[in-house]
């Protein structure tokens, strides 16, 4: 079975977790003897279609536009099922950023198919693709089969590894017929928040805080940690509904769910709101002063005490070991 | 302003979730049913523009495979005018849902038909997109803001480290994020409202032919996590939390 990956550029560069889903696609369609092709869509794409070769891509199909420079939902959707009728894709892959699942809820739309969406398992059975996908954030996982061709599947960031086996490939440039329609929900701007932070659900280190930081004007010890560590920041549903912090770094359901290497909760009771959001992270840290706080069932280590306390000495430790 | 908002009954954020024997569903046993929590966003959302524009109606539209009517009750209570209860439907299968919700919308007339991002119980994020390409409608997901001024939608969505800025004509689908126009959840029912709720119009319509597009084979409990350890007590247990995480975990 080949498969397609829709491969996503921003700010110029290719996304990590494109080369994620591209490195997924190519193990699973080496267990199904087929190959793998890229779809890149926008402006100015085409220069990348060489580091994709180099990770595995056999083909890359380009669609270029000015009109493409933004993400246009059904232009995009168009251009990537172009591109699967010329692969003879049986599986479109993409990453489960915020374009990628929107993007594969459009190219279901466009198939009459669903997607199985932010995926944390490919498996192949019997020559078909199942999908592993976490359900009710996180608390259960399921597992989908695809009724109808193609297989859909938008891939969650951080938990697929990049491999980079080296190779060319072939470069064919796509331009399909679009509409006027096909550019109803264009995006006409893009405005980018503040520079140089760290995404949450791409970060690979992530600091939150909760309510034991007794109020917003604490979260700088969470900040300074985070610093220490280059980590993306993070906050429990209690403070983001108190007001303190804002949704865009609420962590758990009705928030973000994240899978970071390292994740840091401090002052978190842990909720299970918010373990499901963060359970899945590869290494987790909690600071509580409570020793019968449910975050520290899921801590892989834990401190008991005062944040007001531990934070700052373990922010003070981490700078000198980590020589910032 | 005629609109419309499709919402579905979920299992509470704060249920503990048990798999049922056969493997394919949960054990409802003692779960505490809700309104998605983006959905009721999307109903206050939709209530507030049509207050503003003082005329109209908001029209809630839900699908139940069981034919529960709790969620419509609610939001009656809450200001919802009317609702259609969709019973019958697909689980878990987005394409097979969008197609019931597009063919029960069709015949009637909407500006808006709202939406929460995603149901938090199959976590999918793709109905809404579904229903507005079944209805030839532009959409826009995942919206922090929402104005509707002069027969468009003017709207701002939320992408990793930015925002987009999408402006769509009406009629149109849009699914929002929590804290859109500053709204974290629905208004509480008044006694008023409650009382109101009893004599507004519920029709309740099968839900029509779809095609199915997913197969769910198995679902079960995440594995459970290795047991963690506390390292110690205060400031003084830093130290060798900082060397595990170099030395053990390799993390740093």
């Amino acid at each position: 079975m080949n498969i397609l990956v829709f491969v996503e550029i921003r700010d110029g560069r290719i996304k990590r977790s494109s080369l994620e889903a591209l490195s997924e696609a190519r193990r699973t369609a080496g267990k199904l003897g087929g190959r793998v092709a890229a779809a890149l869509v926008g402006e100015g794409v085409r220069a990348h279609a060489e580091a994709l070769g180099q990770h595995g891509a056999a083909q890359v199909y380009v669609t270029e536009s000015p009109r493409l420079k933004y993400y246009a939902p059904e232009a995009y959707a168009r251009a990537v099922v172009e591109a699967h009728k010329k692969w003879g894709a049986g599986a479109i892959f993409m990453a489960a950023t915020s374009m990628g699942r929107d993007l594969a809820g459009g190219v279901g739309a466009l198939l009459g198919t669903s997607a199985a969406a932010d995926c944390t398992g490919v498996l192949v059975d019997g020559g078909r693709i199942l999908a592993r996908r976490p359900v009710y954030a996180g608390k259960a996982y399921a597992t989908v089969a695809f009724r109808k061709a193609p297989a859909i599947l938008s891939l969650r960031p951080n938990v697929f590894p990049i491999e980079e086996p080296g190779g060319a490939a072939a470069v064919e440039e796509l331009a399909p017929a679009f509409e006027e329609s096909d550019f109803r929900s264009a995006v006409r701007e893009l405005t980018a928040s503040v520079q140089g932070k760290v995404e949450l659900t791409e970060a690979s280190v992530i600091v939150s805080g909760g309510r034991g930081l007794k109020g917003p004007e604490h979260f700088v010890l969470r900040d300074e940690l985070a610093a220490a560590l280059g980590a993306a920041v993070g906050a429990s549903r209690a403070v983001v509904d108190n007001g303190w912090r804002p949704h865009s770094e609420q962590v758990g359901q009705t928030g973000k769910t994240v899978s970071p290497n390292l994740y840091v909760a401090l002052g978190i009771s842990g909720a299970i709101q918010h373990l499901a959001g963060m359970r899945t992270s590869k290494v987790i840290v909690a600071v509580n002063k409570d020793p019968d706080a449910p975050i520290f069932k899921a801590a892989t280590y834990g401190i008991v005490g005062d944040v007001f306390e531990v934070v700052p000495a373990l922010t003070a430790q981490l700078k000198k070991v980590l020589g910032g | 302003m005629n609109l419309a908002v499709c919402f579905k009954r979920v299992p509470d954020t704060t249920a503990k979730i048990r798999i049922a024997s056969g493997g394919k569903a949960i054990d409802p046993q003692g779960v505490e049913f809700a309104i998605s929590p983006y959905d009721a966003i999307a109903l206050e959302v939709a209530l507030r523009l049509k207050e503003k524009s003082g005329a109209g109606e908001v029209v809630g539209v839900s699908m139940d495979p069981e034919g529960n009517d709790v969620a419509i009750r609610k939001a009656l209570a809450i200001g919802v005018d009317r609702a259609v209860l969709v019973k019958g439907g697909a689980t878990f299968d987005s394409h097979a849902t969008a197609q019931v919700l597009a063919a029960v919308l069709k015949p009637r007339s909407f500006d808006v038909i709202f939406f929460g991002k995603q149901a938090i119980d199959d976590d999918a994020f793709q109905v809404p997109t579904m229903v507005a390409q079944l209805l030839g409608l532009p959409r826009v997901n995942v919206c922090t803001s929402v104005e509707i001024e002069g027969g468009r939608a003017k709207c701002r969505r939320q992408i990793e480290g930015g925002e987009e800025s999408v402006e769509l004509a009406l009629p149109c689908v849009i699914s929002v994020q929590k804290g859109v126009n500053g709204i974290h959840d629905n208004r509480f029912p008044t006694m008023k409202g409650i009382m109101a709720a009893k004599s507004k119009p519920v029709e309740t319509v099968a839900a029509p032919a779809f095609e199915p597009t997913l197969e769910l084979v198995s679902l079960e409990l995440p594995p459970e996590r290795p047991p963690g350890r506390i390292v110690g007590q205060g400031a003084a247990a830093v130290p060798e939390l900082v060397r595990l995480l170099k030395e053990e975990a390799k993390v740093l």
